[in-house]
Protein backbone atom coordinates (compact mmCIF):
# COMPACT_ATOMS: atom_id res chain seq x y z
CA UNK A 1 0.00 0.00 0.00
CA UNK A 2 1.15 3.53 -0.85
CA UNK A 3 1.35 5.04 2.61
CA UNK A 4 2.95 8.41 1.89
CA UNK A 5 1.06 11.26 0.37
CA UNK A 6 1.45 14.99 0.07
CA UNK A 7 -0.82 17.92 -0.54
CA UNK A 8 -1.83 21.49 0.22
CA UNK A 9 -3.64 22.33 3.40
CA UNK A 10 -7.17 23.65 3.84
CA UNK A 11 -7.86 24.62 7.44
CA UNK A 12 -11.20 24.33 9.25
CA UNK A 13 -12.21 24.99 12.87
CA UNK A 14 -13.83 22.93 15.63
CA UNK A 15 -17.06 20.93 15.37
CA UNK A 16 -17.35 20.90 11.57
CA UNK A 17 -20.53 18.84 11.23
CA UNK A 18 -21.71 16.64 8.40
CA UNK A 19 -24.46 19.16 7.57
CA UNK A 20 -21.59 21.60 6.90
CA UNK A 21 -19.71 19.08 4.75
CA UNK A 22 -22.74 17.98 2.74
CA UNK A 23 -25.84 20.15 3.33
CA UNK A 24 -29.22 18.33 3.47
CA UNK A 25 -30.57 19.63 0.14
CA UNK A 26 -28.01 17.38 -1.59
CA UNK A 27 -28.70 14.19 0.33
CA UNK A 28 -30.69 12.59 -2.43
CA UNK A 29 -27.70 12.87 -4.80
CA UNK A 30 -25.96 9.54 -5.32
CA UNK A 31 -23.21 10.63 -7.75
CA UNK A 32 -20.04 11.42 -5.75
CA UNK A 33 -18.73 13.98 -8.25
CA UNK A 34 -22.04 15.89 -8.01
CA UNK A 35 -21.81 15.85 -4.21
CA UNK A 36 -18.24 17.14 -4.46
CA UNK A 37 -19.51 20.29 -6.19
CA UNK A 38 -21.30 21.36 -3.00
CA UNK A 39 -18.85 20.14 -0.39
CA UNK A 40 -18.36 22.62 2.49
CA UNK A 41 -20.33 25.28 0.62
CA UNK A 42 -21.81 26.96 3.71
CA UNK A 43 -18.48 27.04 5.56
CA UNK A 44 -16.10 27.99 2.77
CA UNK A 45 -17.68 28.70 -0.63
CA UNK A 46 -14.22 28.72 -2.23
CA UNK A 47 -13.45 25.17 -1.23
CA UNK A 48 -15.40 23.08 -3.74
CA UNK A 49 -14.01 25.06 -6.70
CA UNK A 50 -10.47 25.39 -5.39
CA UNK A 51 -9.66 22.00 -3.93
CA UNK A 52 -7.14 19.96 -5.93
CA UNK A 53 -6.39 16.27 -6.02
CA UNK A 54 -4.25 15.32 -3.04
CA UNK A 55 -5.18 18.31 -0.85
CA UNK A 56 -5.30 17.76 2.89
CA UNK A 57 -7.84 19.04 5.41
CA UNK A 58 -6.53 20.09 8.80
CA UNK A 59 -9.22 20.76 11.39
CA UNK A 60 -9.90 21.25 15.07
CA UNK A 61 -11.91 19.16 17.49
CA UNK A 62 -14.81 16.81 16.71
CA UNK A 63 -14.53 16.89 12.90
CA UNK A 64 -17.53 15.27 11.17
CA UNK A 65 -19.96 15.45 14.08
CA UNK A 66 -23.72 15.29 13.63
CA UNK A 67 -25.59 13.04 11.25
CA UNK A 68 -24.12 9.72 10.16
CA UNK A 69 -24.39 10.59 6.47
CA UNK A 70 -21.62 8.90 4.51
CA UNK A 71 -22.14 11.56 1.87
CA UNK A 72 -19.66 13.63 3.88
CA UNK A 73 -16.51 11.51 3.43
CA UNK A 74 -17.73 10.46 -0.04
CA UNK A 75 -17.90 14.11 -1.10
CA UNK A 76 -14.50 14.93 0.41
CA UNK A 77 -12.87 11.97 -1.30
CA UNK A 78 -14.55 12.74 -4.62
CA UNK A 79 -13.39 16.35 -4.33
CA UNK A 80 -9.81 15.02 -4.24
CA UNK A 81 -9.03 15.26 -0.53
CA UNK A 82 -6.36 12.66 0.28
CA UNK A 83 -6.23 12.93 4.08
CA UNK A 84 -8.02 14.61 6.97
CA UNK A 85 -6.04 15.46 10.10
CA UNK A 86 -8.07 16.75 13.06
CA UNK A 87 -7.52 17.20 16.76
CA UNK A 88 -10.34 14.67 17.24
CA UNK A 89 -13.00 13.11 15.04
CA UNK A 90 -16.63 12.29 15.58
CA UNK A 91 -16.75 8.52 15.65
CA UNK A 92 -19.15 7.72 12.80
CA UNK A 93 -17.31 10.05 10.44
CA UNK A 94 -14.02 8.44 11.49
CA UNK A 95 -15.33 4.96 10.73
CA UNK A 96 -17.01 6.01 7.50
CA UNK A 97 -13.86 7.68 6.21
CA UNK A 98 -11.77 4.58 6.88
CA UNK A 99 -14.37 2.28 5.38
CA UNK A 100 -14.31 4.36 2.22
CA UNK A 101 -10.54 4.38 2.08
CA UNK A 102 -10.11 8.04 3.08
CA UNK A 103 -7.26 8.16 5.62
CA UNK A 104 -7.77 10.09 8.86
CA UNK A 105 -5.16 10.96 11.49
CA UNK A 106 -5.57 12.56 14.88
CA UNK A 107 -3.10 15.26 15.88
CA UNK A 108 -3.59 17.73 18.70
CA UNK A 109 -0.84 20.05 17.53
CA UNK A 110 -0.76 20.07 13.73
CA UNK A 111 -3.43 22.73 13.28
CA UNK A 112 -1.44 25.22 15.36
CA UNK A 113 1.74 24.65 13.35
CA UNK A 114 0.57 24.96 9.75
CA UNK A 115 -0.77 27.62 7.40
CA UNK A 116 -3.58 27.39 4.89
CA UNK A 117 -2.06 26.39 1.52
CA UNK A 118 1.12 24.96 3.04
CA UNK A 119 2.35 21.74 1.44
CA UNK A 120 2.86 18.83 3.84
CA UNK A 121 3.71 15.14 3.58
CA UNK A 122 2.18 12.34 5.58
CA UNK A 123 3.14 8.73 6.14
CA UNK A 124 -0.06 7.08 7.30
CA UNK A 125 1.52 3.74 8.03
CA UNK A 126 3.89 5.33 10.52
CA UNK A 127 1.56 8.14 11.56
CA UNK A 128 4.16 10.79 10.72
CA UNK A 129 3.60 14.19 9.17
CA UNK A 130 6.40 16.30 7.68
CA UNK A 131 5.84 20.06 7.54
CA UNK A 132 7.21 22.32 4.79
CA UNK A 133 9.96 23.35 7.26
CA UNK A 134 11.05 19.71 7.51
CA UNK A 135 9.78 19.36 11.09
CA UNK A 136 8.21 15.95 11.75
CA UNK A 137 5.02 15.58 13.79
CA UNK A 138 4.02 12.22 15.32
CA UNK A 139 0.36 11.26 15.44
CA UNK A 140 -1.44 8.27 16.96
CA UNK A 141 -0.80 5.43 14.51
CA UNK A 142 -3.94 3.73 13.20
CA UNK A 143 -4.91 0.37 14.73
CA UNK A 144 -3.95 -2.67 12.69
CA UNK A 145 -7.47 -3.66 11.60
CA UNK A 146 -8.05 -0.09 10.41
CA UNK A 147 -4.86 -0.12 8.35
CA UNK A 148 -6.04 -3.45 6.96
CA UNK A 149 -9.20 -1.81 5.64
CA UNK A 150 -7.26 1.11 4.14
CA UNK A 151 -4.80 -1.37 2.66
CA UNK A 152 -7.61 -3.29 0.96
CA UNK A 153 -8.76 0.03 -0.51
CA UNK A 154 -11.80 0.28 1.77
CA UNK A 155 -14.33 -1.99 3.39
CA UNK A 156 -16.10 -2.89 0.15
CA UNK A 157 -12.97 -4.54 -1.20
CA UNK A 158 -12.25 -6.18 2.11
CA UNK A 159 -15.71 -7.75 2.35
CA UNK A 160 -15.53 -8.79 -1.30
CA UNK A 161 -12.34 -10.72 -0.50
CA UNK A 162 -13.98 -12.37 2.51
CA UNK A 163 -17.04 -13.36 0.47
CA UNK A 164 -14.92 -14.69 -2.38
CA UNK A 165 -12.78 -16.69 0.03
CA UNK A 166 -15.94 -18.15 1.59
CA UNK A 167 -17.41 -19.39 -1.68
CA UNK B 1 -11.29 -10.97 41.72
CA UNK B 2 -11.26 -8.57 38.83
CA UNK B 3 -13.51 -5.52 38.84
CA UNK B 4 -17.07 -5.78 37.60
CA UNK B 5 -18.27 -4.85 34.15
CA UNK B 6 -20.56 -2.17 32.83
CA UNK B 7 -23.69 -3.04 30.91
CA UNK B 8 -21.98 -1.99 27.67
CA UNK B 9 -18.99 -4.23 28.33
CA UNK B 10 -21.21 -7.19 29.13
CA UNK B 11 -23.17 -6.79 25.91
CA UNK B 12 -20.07 -6.39 23.76
CA UNK B 13 -18.39 -9.38 25.44
CA UNK B 14 -21.42 -11.57 24.77
CA UNK B 15 -21.74 -10.34 21.16
CA UNK B 16 -18.08 -11.04 20.43
CA UNK B 17 -18.02 -14.42 22.14
CA UNK B 18 -15.57 -13.40 24.83
CA UNK B 19 -15.57 -13.89 28.57
CA UNK B 20 -14.96 -10.20 29.16
CA UNK B 21 -13.81 -7.08 27.34
CA UNK B 22 -12.11 -3.89 28.44
CA UNK B 23 -12.20 -0.37 26.97
CA UNK B 24 -9.86 -0.09 24.01
CA UNK B 25 -10.23 -3.74 22.98
CA UNK B 26 -11.11 -4.16 19.33
CA UNK B 27 -13.69 -6.89 18.88
CA UNK B 28 -15.54 -8.48 16.00
CA UNK B 29 -19.11 -8.45 17.25
CA UNK B 30 -22.17 -10.29 15.99
CA UNK B 31 -25.15 -7.98 15.51
CA UNK B 32 -28.57 -8.84 16.99
CA UNK B 33 -30.52 -6.23 15.05
CA UNK B 34 -29.68 -4.00 12.09
CA UNK B 35 -31.90 -1.04 11.22
CA UNK B 36 -31.85 1.06 8.11
CA UNK B 37 -34.06 3.77 6.61
CA UNK B 38 -33.74 5.70 3.35
CA UNK B 39 -29.98 5.42 3.84
CA UNK B 40 -30.57 1.83 2.78
CA UNK B 41 -30.34 3.02 -0.84
CA UNK B 42 -26.66 3.66 -0.26
CA UNK B 43 -26.30 0.45 1.73
CA UNK B 44 -27.68 -1.49 -1.24
CA UNK B 45 -25.19 0.17 -3.57
CA UNK B 46 -22.26 -0.88 -1.37
CA UNK B 47 -23.79 -4.33 -0.80
CA UNK B 48 -23.83 -4.93 -4.55
CA UNK B 49 -20.34 -3.52 -5.00
CA UNK B 50 -19.12 -6.03 -2.42
CA UNK B 51 -20.41 -8.77 -4.66
CA UNK B 52 -22.82 -9.87 -1.91
CA UNK B 53 -25.86 -11.81 -3.10
CA UNK B 54 -27.89 -12.67 -0.02
CA UNK B 55 -28.43 -10.88 3.28
CA UNK B 56 -27.08 -12.69 6.32
CA UNK B 57 -30.32 -13.04 8.29
CA UNK B 58 -33.64 -11.60 7.25
CA UNK B 59 -35.07 -11.86 10.75
CA UNK B 60 -32.44 -9.47 12.08
CA UNK B 61 -32.87 -6.69 9.56
CA UNK B 62 -35.58 -4.03 9.85
CA UNK B 63 -36.03 -1.36 7.20
CA UNK B 64 -38.27 1.61 7.95
CA UNK B 65 -38.90 4.54 5.63
CA UNK B 66 -39.00 7.74 7.66
CA UNK B 67 -37.01 10.66 6.31
CA UNK B 68 -39.15 11.66 3.36
CA UNK B 69 -42.58 10.19 4.20
CA UNK B 70 -44.64 10.24 2.06
CA UNK B 71 -42.06 10.80 -0.67
CA UNK B 72 -41.64 14.57 -0.99
CA UNK B 73 -40.19 14.69 -4.49
CA UNK B 74 -39.11 12.51 -7.38
CA UNK B 75 -35.66 11.90 -5.93
CA UNK B 76 -36.94 10.61 -2.60
CA UNK B 77 -39.58 8.55 -4.43
CA UNK B 78 -36.72 6.92 -6.36
CA UNK B 79 -34.84 6.18 -3.15
CA UNK B 80 -37.98 4.49 -1.80
CA UNK B 81 -38.42 2.47 -4.95
CA UNK B 82 -34.82 1.22 -4.89
CA UNK B 83 -35.41 0.02 -1.34
CA UNK B 84 -38.75 -1.68 -2.15
CA UNK B 85 -37.11 -3.54 -5.03
CA UNK B 86 -34.29 -4.74 -2.76
CA UNK B 87 -36.72 -5.76 -0.01
CA UNK B 88 -38.71 -7.85 -2.51
CA UNK B 89 -35.62 -9.37 -4.08
CA UNK B 90 -34.19 -10.36 -0.68
CA UNK B 91 -37.50 -11.42 0.84
CA UNK B 92 -37.20 -9.01 3.76
CA UNK B 93 -40.47 -9.15 5.71
CA UNK B 94 -39.53 -6.53 8.26
CA UNK B 95 -40.13 -3.57 6.01
CA UNK B 96 -42.28 -0.66 7.15
CA UNK B 97 -43.36 1.38 4.19
CA UNK B 98 -45.31 4.65 4.18
CA UNK B 99 -48.34 4.35 6.49
CA UNK B 100 -47.04 1.26 8.34
CA UNK B 101 -44.43 2.67 10.65
CA UNK B 102 -43.03 6.05 11.48
CA UNK B 103 -39.64 7.29 12.61
CA UNK B 104 -37.32 4.30 12.81
CA UNK B 105 -35.96 4.93 16.31
CA UNK B 106 -39.47 5.19 17.71
CA UNK B 107 -40.60 2.06 15.87
CA UNK B 108 -37.68 -0.01 17.18
CA UNK B 109 -38.79 0.84 20.72
CA UNK B 110 -42.58 0.79 20.41
CA UNK B 111 -42.86 -2.29 18.21
CA UNK B 112 -40.65 -4.38 20.49
CA UNK B 113 -37.72 -4.85 18.10
CA UNK B 114 -35.21 -3.84 20.75
CA UNK B 115 -34.79 -5.87 23.92
CA UNK B 116 -32.38 -5.37 26.81
CA UNK B 117 -28.94 -6.84 26.22
CA UNK B 118 -29.03 -6.66 22.43
CA UNK B 119 -26.33 -5.25 20.17
CA UNK B 120 -28.21 -2.97 17.78
CA UNK B 121 -26.73 -1.06 14.85
CA UNK B 122 -28.52 1.46 12.68
CA UNK B 123 -27.52 3.50 9.66
CA UNK B 124 -28.48 6.63 11.56
CA UNK B 125 -26.68 8.63 14.21
CA UNK B 126 -29.60 8.60 16.66
CA UNK B 127 -29.63 4.80 16.96
CA UNK B 128 -28.53 5.16 20.63
CA UNK B 129 -32.18 6.02 21.38
CA UNK B 130 -32.68 2.28 21.87
CA UNK B 131 -30.17 2.34 24.73
CA UNK B 132 -33.06 3.54 26.90
CA UNK B 133 -34.22 -0.10 26.90
CA UNK B 134 -30.85 -1.46 28.01
CA UNK B 135 -29.48 -2.37 24.58
CA UNK B 136 -26.08 -1.34 23.23
CA UNK B 137 -27.23 0.63 20.20
CA UNK B 138 -24.98 2.62 17.93
CA UNK B 139 -25.02 4.38 14.60
CA UNK B 140 -22.88 3.19 11.71
CA UNK B 141 -22.26 4.30 8.14
CA UNK B 142 -23.78 2.95 4.94
CA UNK B 143 -20.81 0.90 3.81
CA UNK B 144 -20.46 -0.62 7.26
CA UNK B 145 -24.13 -1.45 7.21
CA UNK B 146 -23.63 -3.18 3.86
CA UNK B 147 -20.92 -5.30 5.49
CA UNK B 148 -23.36 -6.11 8.32
CA UNK B 149 -26.07 -7.02 5.79
CA UNK B 150 -23.56 -9.38 4.15
CA UNK B 151 -21.76 -10.84 7.16
CA UNK B 152 -23.79 -10.01 10.27
CA UNK B 153 -20.82 -8.62 12.14
CA UNK B 154 -18.58 -5.60 12.41
CA UNK B 155 -15.51 -4.43 14.27
CA UNK B 156 -16.05 -2.24 17.31
CA UNK B 157 -13.71 -0.59 19.72
CA UNK B 158 -14.96 -1.18 23.24
CA UNK B 159 -15.71 2.33 24.49
CA UNK B 160 -14.69 3.97 27.74
CA UNK B 161 -17.64 4.48 30.07
CA UNK B 162 -18.89 7.81 31.30
CA UNK B 163 -21.41 7.57 34.11
CA UNK B 164 -23.87 10.43 34.41
CA UNK B 165 -25.53 10.26 37.82
CA UNK B 166 -28.74 12.26 38.10
CA UNK B 167 -30.35 13.25 41.35
CA UNK B 168 -33.44 15.28 42.17
CA UNK B 169 -37.03 14.86 41.05
CA UNK B 170 -38.39 16.30 37.85
CA UNK B 171 -40.67 19.28 38.45
CA UNK B 172 -44.02 19.94 36.80
CA UNK B 173 -44.00 20.61 33.05
CA UNK B 174 -40.42 19.38 32.79
CA UNK B 175 -39.19 16.69 30.42
CA UNK B 176 -36.27 14.34 29.82
CA UNK B 177 -35.36 16.95 27.18
CA UNK B 178 -34.66 19.58 29.85
CA UNK B 179 -32.43 17.12 31.69
CA UNK B 180 -30.42 16.08 28.67
CA UNK B 181 -30.03 19.67 27.45
CA UNK B 182 -28.64 20.56 30.87
CA UNK B 183 -26.14 17.70 30.56
CA UNK B 184 -25.12 18.67 27.01
CA UNK B 185 -24.69 22.30 28.05
CA UNK B 186 -22.17 21.15 30.64
CA UNK B 187 -20.39 18.32 28.84
CA UNK B 188 -20.42 20.06 25.43
CA UNK B 189 -20.77 18.59 21.97
CA UNK B 190 -17.49 16.74 22.14
CA UNK B 191 -17.75 15.80 25.81
CA UNK B 192 -18.25 12.11 25.20
CA UNK B 193 -16.61 11.30 21.87
CA UNK B 194 -16.26 7.51 21.40
CA UNK B 195 -17.69 6.91 24.90
CA UNK B 196 -20.68 5.02 26.21
CA UNK B 197 -22.71 7.31 28.43
CA UNK B 198 -24.59 5.43 31.11
CA UNK B 199 -27.37 7.37 32.78
CA UNK B 200 -28.04 6.34 36.37
CA UNK B 201 -29.26 7.72 39.66
CA UNK B 202 -32.55 8.42 41.44
CA UNK B 203 -33.86 10.75 38.71
CA UNK B 204 -33.35 8.15 36.00
CA UNK B 205 -34.98 5.48 38.17
CA UNK B 206 -38.03 7.66 38.70
CA UNK B 207 -38.74 8.76 35.11
CA UNK B 208 -40.63 6.84 32.46
CA UNK B 209 -39.31 5.25 29.25
CA UNK B 210 -40.43 8.18 27.12
CA UNK B 211 -38.06 10.55 28.97
CA UNK B 212 -35.30 7.96 28.90
CA UNK B 213 -35.64 7.56 25.13
CA UNK B 214 -35.27 11.34 24.76
CA UNK B 215 -32.12 11.33 26.90
CA UNK B 216 -30.41 8.43 25.14
CA UNK B 217 -31.42 9.90 21.77
CA UNK B 218 -29.38 13.01 22.50
CA UNK B 219 -26.31 11.20 23.88
CA UNK B 220 -25.35 11.37 20.21
CA UNK B 221 -25.12 15.14 20.49
CA UNK B 222 -22.09 14.77 22.79
CA UNK B 223 -20.30 12.49 20.35
CA UNK B 224 -21.10 9.36 22.34
CA UNK B 225 -20.98 5.91 20.80
CA UNK B 226 -24.10 5.12 22.75
CA UNK B 227 -26.32 6.23 25.61
CA UNK B 228 -27.52 3.42 27.80
CA UNK B 229 -29.65 2.76 30.87
CA UNK B 230 -29.68 -0.49 32.83
CA UNK B 231 -33.10 -2.14 32.49
CA UNK B 232 -35.45 -2.10 35.50
CA UNK B 233 -39.11 -2.64 36.39
CA UNK B 234 -40.17 0.24 34.11
CA UNK B 235 -38.38 -1.39 31.17
CA UNK B 236 -40.05 -4.67 31.96
CA UNK B 237 -43.45 -3.03 32.10
CA UNK B 238 -42.83 -1.20 28.80
CA UNK B 239 -41.95 -4.46 27.06
CA UNK B 240 -44.50 -6.72 28.78
CA UNK B 241 -46.92 -6.68 25.83
CA UNK B 242 -44.30 -8.23 23.52
CA UNK B 243 -44.22 -11.46 25.53
CA UNK B 244 -40.58 -11.79 24.42
CA UNK B 245 -37.91 -13.32 26.63
CA UNK B 246 -34.66 -11.56 27.37
CA UNK B 247 -31.92 -11.46 29.93
CA UNK B 248 -31.96 -8.12 31.74
CA UNK B 249 -28.22 -7.44 31.94
CA UNK B 250 -27.26 -4.60 34.31
CA UNK B 251 -23.99 -2.90 35.20
CA UNK B 252 -22.17 -4.38 38.19
CA UNK B 253 -21.91 -2.33 41.37
CA UNK B 254 -18.11 -2.40 41.10
CA UNK B 255 -17.94 -1.64 37.38
CA UNK B 256 -15.18 0.77 36.36
CA UNK B 257 -16.04 4.14 34.83
CA UNK B 258 -13.42 6.35 33.24
CA UNK B 259 -15.35 9.39 34.34
CA UNK B 260 -18.36 10.21 36.51
CA UNK B 261 -20.44 13.35 36.40
CA UNK B 262 -23.11 14.29 38.92
CA UNK B 263 -26.13 16.43 38.21
CA UNK B 264 -28.86 17.59 40.53
CA UNK B 265 -32.00 18.67 38.71
CA UNK B 266 -33.82 19.96 41.76
CA UNK B 267 -35.09 23.45 40.83
CA UNK B 268 -33.89 23.07 37.23
CA UNK B 269 -35.76 25.48 34.94
CA UNK B 270 -36.78 24.51 31.39
CA UNK B 271 -33.71 24.44 29.15
CA UNK B 272 -33.28 25.70 25.59
CA UNK B 273 -30.41 25.03 23.14
CA UNK B 274 -29.83 28.24 21.18
CA UNK B 275 -28.53 28.57 17.61
CA UNK B 276 -26.42 27.08 16.23
CA UNK B 277 -24.91 24.43 18.46
CA UNK B 278 -26.66 21.94 20.68
CA UNK B 279 -24.40 22.83 23.63
CA UNK B 280 -25.36 26.51 23.53
CA UNK B 281 -27.85 25.86 26.32
CA UNK B 282 -29.61 28.53 28.37
CA UNK B 283 -32.36 28.57 30.97
CA UNK B 284 -35.71 29.67 29.53
CA UNK B 285 -35.71 32.77 31.77
CA UNK B 286 -32.67 34.12 29.91
CA UNK B 287 -34.54 34.08 26.61
CA UNK B 288 -37.53 36.26 27.40
CA UNK B 289 -38.71 38.19 24.38
CA UNK B 290 -37.02 35.99 21.74
CA UNK B 291 -39.57 35.85 18.90
CA UNK B 292 -40.43 32.61 17.09
CA UNK B 293 -42.20 32.20 13.75
CA UNK B 294 -42.63 28.45 13.80
CA UNK B 295 -43.11 25.84 16.50
CA UNK B 296 -42.31 22.24 15.63
CA UNK B 297 -43.45 19.31 17.73
CA UNK B 298 -42.18 15.96 16.51
CA UNK B 299 -39.08 13.84 15.73
CA UNK B 300 -37.45 10.81 17.31
CA UNK B 301 -36.51 13.02 20.26
CA UNK B 302 -39.94 14.25 21.33
CA UNK B 303 -42.73 13.05 19.04
CA UNK B 304 -44.21 10.49 21.41
CA UNK B 305 -47.74 10.34 22.80
CA UNK B 306 -46.53 11.76 26.13
CA UNK B 307 -45.07 14.73 24.23
CA UNK B 308 -48.30 15.34 22.33
CA UNK B 309 -50.29 15.14 25.57
CA UNK B 310 -47.97 17.71 27.15
CA UNK B 311 -48.42 20.15 24.28
CA UNK B 312 -52.19 19.58 24.26
CA UNK B 313 -52.40 20.37 27.97
CA UNK B 314 -50.87 23.78 27.23
CA UNK B 315 -52.88 24.46 24.07
CA UNK B 316 -56.29 23.29 25.29
CA UNK B 317 -58.87 26.01 24.72
CA UNK B 318 -56.19 28.49 23.55
CA UNK B 319 -55.19 29.93 20.19
CA UNK B 320 -51.64 29.93 18.89
CA UNK B 321 -50.15 33.41 18.43
CA UNK B 322 -51.15 34.90 15.07
CA UNK B 323 -47.54 35.20 13.86
CA UNK B 324 -46.70 31.56 14.58
CA UNK B 325 -47.45 28.43 12.62
CA UNK B 326 -47.27 25.27 14.64
CA UNK B 327 -46.54 21.89 13.08
CA UNK B 328 -47.37 18.68 14.91
CA UNK B 329 -45.81 15.52 13.48
CA UNK B 330 -46.40 12.42 15.62
CA UNK B 331 -43.39 10.08 15.56
CA UNK B 332 -45.34 7.03 14.41
CA UNK B 333 -48.62 5.89 12.91
CA UNK B 334 -49.56 4.32 16.24
CA UNK B 335 -48.96 7.58 18.09
CA UNK B 336 -50.90 9.42 15.40
CA UNK B 337 -53.85 7.08 15.85
CA UNK B 338 -53.67 7.16 19.64
CA UNK B 339 -53.54 10.97 19.70
CA UNK B 340 -56.58 11.07 17.46
CA UNK B 341 -58.51 8.68 19.71
CA UNK B 342 -57.62 10.69 22.79
CA UNK B 343 -58.99 13.85 21.22
CA UNK B 344 -55.62 15.58 21.08
CA UNK B 345 -56.15 16.41 17.41
CA UNK B 346 -59.28 18.40 18.30
CA UNK B 347 -57.20 20.48 20.68
CA UNK B 348 -54.40 21.02 18.15
CA UNK B 349 -56.76 21.87 15.32
CA UNK B 350 -58.87 24.23 17.43
CA UNK B 351 -55.71 26.04 18.51
CA UNK B 352 -54.78 26.34 14.79
CA UNK B 353 -51.86 23.94 14.70
CA UNK B 354 -51.41 21.83 11.58
CA UNK B 355 -50.98 18.07 11.89
CA UNK B 356 -48.72 16.20 9.46
CA UNK B 357 -48.06 12.54 8.76
CA UNK B 358 -45.34 10.83 10.81
CA UNK B 359 -41.95 11.58 9.23
CA UNK B 360 -38.61 13.16 10.05
CA UNK B 361 -39.88 16.08 7.98
CA UNK B 362 -38.39 19.44 8.88
CA UNK B 363 -36.18 18.00 11.65
CA UNK B 364 -33.32 17.58 9.17
CA UNK B 365 -34.50 20.16 6.66
CA UNK B 366 -36.15 17.50 4.54
CA UNK B 367 -39.68 18.74 3.90
CA UNK B 368 -42.87 19.98 5.50
CA UNK B 369 -41.89 23.08 7.45
CA UNK B 370 -38.75 24.75 6.12
CA UNK B 371 -37.68 28.15 7.42
CA UNK B 372 -37.00 31.28 5.37
CA UNK B 373 -34.11 33.68 5.97
CA UNK B 374 -34.46 35.50 9.28
CA UNK B 375 -37.06 33.12 10.71
CA UNK B 376 -36.79 31.30 14.04
CA UNK B 377 -38.31 28.00 15.10
CA UNK B 378 -38.77 26.57 18.57
CA UNK B 379 -38.44 22.86 18.04
CA UNK B 380 -38.68 19.62 20.02
CA UNK B 381 -35.96 18.07 17.81
CA UNK B 382 -32.29 17.38 18.57
CA UNK B 383 -30.14 19.52 16.26
CA UNK B 384 -29.97 23.26 15.61
CA UNK B 385 -27.01 23.48 13.23
CA UNK B 386 -26.83 26.23 10.62
CA UNK B 387 -29.34 25.48 7.84
CA UNK B 388 -30.62 22.37 9.65
CA UNK B 389 -34.27 23.38 9.10
CA UNK B 390 -33.98 25.51 6.00
CA UNK B 391 -32.22 28.75 5.09
CA UNK B 392 -28.64 29.23 6.37
CA UNK B 393 -29.85 32.43 8.04
CA UNK B 394 -32.73 30.81 9.92
CA UNK B 395 -32.53 29.84 13.59
CA UNK B 396 -33.56 26.78 15.55
CA UNK B 397 -34.08 26.71 19.33
CA UNK B 398 -34.35 23.23 20.85
CA UNK B 399 -36.69 22.71 23.78
CA UNK B 400 -39.17 20.36 25.42
CA UNK B 401 -42.69 19.82 24.04
CA UNK B 402 -44.00 21.92 26.94
CA UNK B 403 -41.79 24.86 26.04
CA UNK B 404 -42.54 24.48 22.32
CA UNK B 405 -46.29 24.69 22.95
CA UNK B 406 -46.04 27.58 25.43
CA UNK B 407 -43.83 29.53 23.01
CA UNK B 408 -46.30 28.89 20.17
CA UNK B 409 -49.04 30.52 22.26
CA UNK B 410 -47.10 33.69 22.98
CA UNK B 411 -45.02 34.02 19.81
CA UNK B 412 -41.87 34.21 21.91
CA UNK B 413 -39.87 31.78 23.99
CA UNK B 414 -41.97 31.16 27.08
CA UNK B 415 -41.64 29.23 30.33
CA UNK B 416 -44.39 26.58 30.19
CA UNK B 417 -44.78 26.74 33.97
CA UNK B 418 -45.98 30.32 33.68
CA UNK B 419 -48.81 29.49 31.28
S1 LIG C 1 -36.40 12.71 13.44
FE1 LIG C 1 -34.64 13.99 12.96
S2 LIG C 1 -33.01 13.28 14.28
FE2 LIG C 1 -34.62 11.72 14.31
S3 LIG C 1 -34.01 10.25 12.74
FE3 LIG C 1 -35.35 11.73 11.77
S4 LIG C 1 -33.97 13.30 10.94
FE4 LIG C 1 -32.81 12.12 12.41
Amino acid sequence: METTLSGRIWKFGDNVNTDDITPSPYLTITDPSELAKHVMENLNPEFAGGVQKGDIIVAGRNFGCGSSREHAPVALKAAGVSLVVARTFARIFYRNAINLGLPVLESQELIDLVEEGEEIQADIGKGEITLSSGKIIKTNPLPENVLGILEAGGLINKVRRILEAGE
Amino acid sequence: MSAGATLSEKILARASGRESVRPGDIVDAKVDLAMSHEACTFVIKSFKEMGAKKIWDKDKIVIILDHWVPASDVKSASLHKTIRDFVNEQGIDNFLDVGRGGIAHQILAEDGWVLPGMLVVGSDSHTPTAGALGAFATGIGFTEMAAVFALGELWLKVPENLRVIMDGSMGPRMDGKDIILKVIGQLKVDGAIYKAIEFTGPTVDSIGISHRLTMCNMATEMGAKTGIISPDAKTEEYLAWTGKEYEAVRSDEDAVYQEERNFDITDLEPQVACPSNVDNVKGVSELKGVKVHQAFLGSCTNGRIEDLRAAAEILKGEKIHKDVRMIVMPASQKIYHQAMKEGLFDIFLESKATICAPSCGPCFGGHGGMLAAGEACISSTNRNFVARMGHPESFVYLASPWTVAASALYGEITDPRSV
